[in-house]
């Protein structure tokens, strides 16, 4: 995913960002986290990190004293498929908040089929225990080193991540695989 | 119901002492006056069901303000709002823990079809999965269609004499059977009530 044309004004805002400071001065030789603003907020600073590299940055994110990320307000996926521009088919989304320094920071981590995967970051934020859960049930995306992996809104035997955009709105005939039950039924 | 008997006992006052009527014909009697009602509510229509429980409507006046949220005191199962396939065995272990003789409403258009949820988690009609005595329909019902659905689960109980609910063929004869890939429409059937 490629962000709009940054102007001047855009490249300020981001550049001036404490957390963006301190990941381009930790970071900046390792990778390439295009910072950028997302497109439909102001002042919502995004940047995108590879998977094999998420943990690390994400553990810095939360305990640098300049960032102090202590919480995840939001842990959301994304599929991209068919999306205009798009080169990678799943994002895994972090929305960071530090109430230390009330500054926030958007996180993308882009994987692809046919096995995508990213690092958990329960270990670093106990409360993306569900998200992840809720994450990997619709889309998919297997996060490494959850504790404890399961499907946490369809139920067990469903074999599906429903949110993916090439599955069928009306399902693939779970809704119609149930026992009956009648009346003689006791 | 035939009232008759001798006028002359001790302590009575003139009226007939006693009343002779079929025994089963009595049982449907005491059951369509006294449904004790479990309410599965899990969407909008549940408000309609608590507005026709309410004093404005009133089910009271039909016997079926008893309502318990357990299914081992109730005989009337109202089905009120979408039911996704997670929550079929619940609503299937409900069913089978009710006593018998038992009923079900099913109502409002999302119990009943689905209703405009036609996606890869919604049952598309509880009757796919588990018996269906009487079919409520709006989106939501109005208390006086609910009151309706009431009114005909008491008519299947007296045209059926209050079987028991395994046996086939109970209630109004009009049976009509949405799954079967061989009649798809209503078909006239069922038994003698």
């Amino acid at each position: 995913m490629s962000e709009p044309p940054a102007d001047i004004a855009t490249e300020k805002v981001v550049a001036g960002h404490p957390a963006v400071r301190a990941l381009v001065e930790s970071f900046d030789q390792q990778f390439d986290f295009a910072p950028g603003l997302l497109k439909a907020g102001e002042n919502q600073v995004c940047v995108r990190v590879p998977p094999d590299r998420l943990l690390e940055v994400m553990t810095f994110l939360r305990h640098d004293a300049r960032c102090r990320f202590e919480q995840l307000s939001d842990l959301a996926g994304v599929d991209y498929l068919q999306f205009p521009g798009a080169t990678d088919r799943f994002a895994v989304v972090y929305g960071l908040v530090s109430l230390t320094h009330n500054h926030r920071l958007w996180v993308k981590c882009f994987v692809n089929d046919p096995d995508p995967k990213v690092p958990s970051v329960v270990a670093v934020w106990k409360g993306a225990d569900w998200p992840e859960r809720e994450v990997y049930d619709l889309f998919g995306i297997v996060f490494e080193g959850h504790p404890d992996l399961r499907r946490i809104l369809t139920w067990e035997g469903f074999g599906a991540h429903p949110l993916r955009k090439d599955y069928p709105l009306r399902g693939l005939g779970e809704r119609e695989s149930y026992p009956v039950i009648g009346r003689d039924h006791a | 119901m035939e009232l008759t008997g001798p006028t002359g006992a001790p302590g009575h006052t003139g009226q007939p002492a006693y009343a002779l009527t079929r025994l089963d014909k009595l049982l449907a009697w005491a059951r369509r006056n006294s449904l004790w009602p479990l309410p599965y509510a899990t969407a909008c229509c549940g408000i309609e069901l608590m507005a026709t429980a309410a004093s404005r409507f009133d089910i009271a006046r039909f016997g079926a303000e008893a309502m318990r949220f357990t299914p081992r005191q109730c005989d009337l199962l109202v089905v009120a709002g979408r039911v996704t396939i997670k929550m079929m065995p619940v609503l299937q272990r409900i069913y089978t823990q009710m006593t018998e003789p038992k009923w079900v409403i099913s109502m409002g258009a999302c119990c009943s079809s689905g209703g405009e949820f036609d996606t890869y988690a919604v049952v598309q009609g509880i009757d796919q999965f588990m018996p269906v005595d009487v079919y409520v329909p709006g989106c939501p019902p109005c208390p006086e269609t609910l009151l309706e659905g009431f009114m005909t689960i008491q008519r299947i109980i007296n045209e059926g004499r209050a079987r028991p609910s395994h046996q086939r063929g109970r209630g109004l004869r009009i049976r009509v059977e949405p799954r079967s890939p061989s009649q798809s429409s209503a078909t006239e059937g069922g038994q003698e009530g």
